[in-house]
């Protein structure tokens, strides 16, 4: 008998997020703390140090070549890449995440914990080359985000988003697995390389491929498969919405690019419409229902669901599209956090927890924040995808590639969808700075620094990456060139 | 032909009219004198103190949730049981790392309370 | 021998009654059975597979899947617990606080 062939070494970004979740516990259960926010800060900072340094050990590994660990697992420039969107997510949402849990959480431990093990699970996700890897990565980052969602133990609202994802959430794995499940009877392997390897398709894998879309369409909140979430987004607490709506998003797409490009006999042609209809749904029910919204999580939520629907709309195009995927992915954690760190420093504080942020209460933001509700308004004119900014260019990147590909109406469709978007974002920046302040607005009478920092590294993340489009889409292209 | 079993349904309509008939005749007749002791849900043995209709108290979840944890785990060890004996000293490395964690997990939920019924 | 096709044909069968009972149950612990029933249909066809094919990987990925599923029994009863503890009711529709 042979032994696997582990060479754990390319494997250090996860190892050092899942020791240190683990270390986090171990600290708890020795220490002992003056009061919540002394265990939130240091849990905070032990986090955010591994996150850094796992992000560290990611990007010195760039253009080092593939490695494959067991068979199970491919590190290459792509899921190095995806590490990156995902440790950037994870840092920016640590941060603004310091000063909000100890509100309302003296468990700041297992907090953090699970959002490490969540952010090893989506790394893993991405560079799973083999199904039971596939699922039991995809199970570790859901059932994480199902407690995270859930965290706030005083709100209703918290459980209830929690229940709701949870629900949905198992119901789809069960496809997904049963989708896995056929892929394997079909072909007697559960490596992609195997089963890529068939000569033809069979029925199976087509039912199969079937089963997987609808799972990963729940977790990408593809619509009709989205029921859960805006009440989870709107029910979980800020930091974990703004973590979870796009470093899952970011797993989900790498996974689903990877097993696409394996399934034998099932050309873009059979599961390109599919997905087209799917992401024509996503956009304009996301953008319509972000109309009529009052809270300014939902609205976000929303906006979240909608923008699934532009990447979405880059699949059609197939591997072509990964760098312009990966560039969206890149953007979107950088604007949407961002705007998630603004909007929680709206929230009004109760006993329990800080209540949800309306629209209404960044009125008058920018004669009392003038620096917040500028960054709030580039995010949202990101968001919106105006030129320069971060937005623009993405949208730009995946609609290219989807006419290139030869689906210039749904291009057209993602463009008409960007306009309406614009009503909602735009919305937000005119109360901010046109409409007087009254009663409802309410802000932070003092911004954490935590907070402070993620909303400085995201308004320079939006505007840099924007000047620096072009070389920075070049060099994505140059790390998936090998897929194509 | 269906008429051939007309004799079949005369006679179930029979039956039930005949059992419907004795029921209701002792109903009537016999002698009805109802006391406690005859109401209780179990005439022999202990009396019931509450209604048997209560609720489990929410720590029987706790343990039924730790319990199903830590029993599922073992899964593990068997497939690794097995193959044991070609594993050698990667297989208790591996199988050292693994139990580490459920460890770690098994003093947090302790130190947490978990197992405190009260 | 039983033939594989009857085995996966029960397990699609047990899978879509699994799948309906989610949809039409409003109780939020006969949903969560009805999950574990798609779960578990799934094993079933694992391991019709593994016979069929004659390899392990399929009664590999059927221990993976149980320990998985005893996971998400443990996180979903104390999700349900929590809502409970504030509503006292394990009927979904009767948890209706975000909307819009």
């Amino acid at each position: 008998m042979t032994l696997p062939n582990l060479d754990l070494p390319p494997l250090l970004p996860e190892i050092i997020l899942i020791g240190m979740a683990l270390l986090l516990l171990v600290v708890d259960m020795a220490a002992r703390f003056r009061d919540a926010r002394a265990e939130g800060s240091l849990m905070a900072g032990l986090t955010f140090a591994s996150v850094l340094i796992a992000a560290g050990a990611t990007a010195a590994g760039i253009g080092g070549g593939d490695a494959s660990v067991a068979g199970v697992v491919l590190v290459d420039d792509l899921s190095r890449y995806l590490n990156l969107v995902v440790l950037l997510a994870a840092g920016l949402s640590v941060l603004l995440a310091w000063a909000y849990v100890p509100q309302f959480s003296r468990e700041s431990s297992s907090f953090y914990a699970l959002v490490l093990l969540a952010t090893a699970g989506m790394m893993f996700m991405g560079k799973s080359v083999e199904l039971i890897t596939l699922f039991v990565s995809l199970e570790i980052l859901s059932v994480s985000l199902y407690i995270l969602t859930g965290f706030n133990r005083h709100q209703l609202a918290s459980a209830e988003g929690a229940l709701k994802y949870f629900l949905l959430g198992a119901f789809s794995s069960g496809f997904f697995l049963y989708g896995l499940a056929l892929f394997y009877v079909q072909t007697g392997s559960t490596q992609l390389a195997e089963i890529a390897a068939q000569d033809s398709g069979g029925v199976l894998l087509l039912i199969g491929l079937g089963l997987l879309l609808v799972g990963f369409f729940f977790k990408l909140a593809g619509v009709p498969f989205h029921m859960w979430a805006p009440d989870a987004y709107q029910g979980a607490p800020t930091p974990v919405t703004g973590f979870m709506s796009v470093a899952t998003k970011a797993a989900a797409f790498i996974a689903l690019f990877r097993v696409l490009a394996a399934v034998p006999g099932v050309p873009v042609e059979v599961w390109g419409w599919a997905v087209a209809i799917v992401a024509v749904l996503t956009m304009t029910w996301g953008n319509f229902a972000a109309l009529r919204q009052k809270s300014l999580k939902r609205m976000l939520a929303y906006s979240s669901i909608a923008h699934a629907g532009y990447m979405m709309t880059g699949l059609v195009a197939g591997t072509d599209a990964l760098n312009a995927i990966l560039y969206y992915l890149f953007a979107y954690a950088f604007m949407n956090i961002g705007a998630f760190a603004v909007a929680a420093m709206l929230e009004r504080p109760t006993p329990n927890a800080p209540q949800d942020a309306t629209i209404d209460a960044a009125r008058g933001l920018f004669d009392r924040r003038p620096a917040l509700a500028t960054a709030m308004a580039i995010f949202m004119l990101s968001l919106t995808g105006i030129p320069p900014l971060v937005g623009f260019f993405g949208k730009l990147y995946v609609f290219g590639a989807a006419v290139s590909a030869g689906w210039a109406w749904l291009a057209v469709v993602g463009m008409l969808n960007s306009v309406v978007s614009a009503y909602y974002y735009l919305r937000v920046v005119v109360v901010m700075f046109m409409a007087p302040e009254d009663e409802t607005s309410y802000v932070r009478s003092r911004i954490p620094a935590g907070a402070g920092t993620a909303i400085a590294v995201a308004v320079t993340g939006v505007l840099l990456m924007g000047l620096l489009a072009t070389p920075v889409f070049v060099e994505l292209g140059r790390a998936v060139i090998a897929l194509r | 032909m269906a008429i051939d079993y007309l004799p079949i349904l005369i006679l179930i309509i029979v039956a039930f009219l005949f059992a419907a008939f004795i029921l209701g005749l002792t109903w009537v007749l016999g002698p009805k004198r109802p006391n406690k002791a005859k109401d209780e849900p179990i005439e022999s043995g202990m009396i019931p103190f509450t209604s048997p209709r209560q609720r489990f108290s929410v720590q029987y979840y706790m343990v039924a949730m730790m319990f199903i944890l830590f029993d599922v785990e073992v899964i593990f060890l068997y497939p690794w049981a097995v193959k044991m004996g070609q594993l050698k000293w990667f297989g208790i490395a591996e199988m050292a790392v693994f139990l580490l964690i459920l460890v770690i997990g098994f003093f947090f939920v302790w130190k947490k309370g978990a197992f405190e019924w009260d | 021998m039983i033939p594989t096709t009857y085995i996966l044909l029960l397990s699609a069968l047990i899978f879509t009654i699994g799948a309906v009972g989610v949809l039409v149950r409003r109780n939020a612990l006969i949903i969560f059975m009805s999950i574990e029933m798609m779960l578990n249909s799934v094993n079933l066809t694992l391991i019709a597979a593994a016979n069929q094919w004659g390899n392990l990987t399929g009664q590999i990925f059927v221990f993976i899947v149980i320990a998985v599923a005893a996971v998400e029994v443990a996180v979903g009863l104390a999700i349900i617990m929590a809502i409970v503890r504030h509503k006292d009711t394990t009927n979904i529709d009767e948890v209706h606080l975000l909307k819009g």
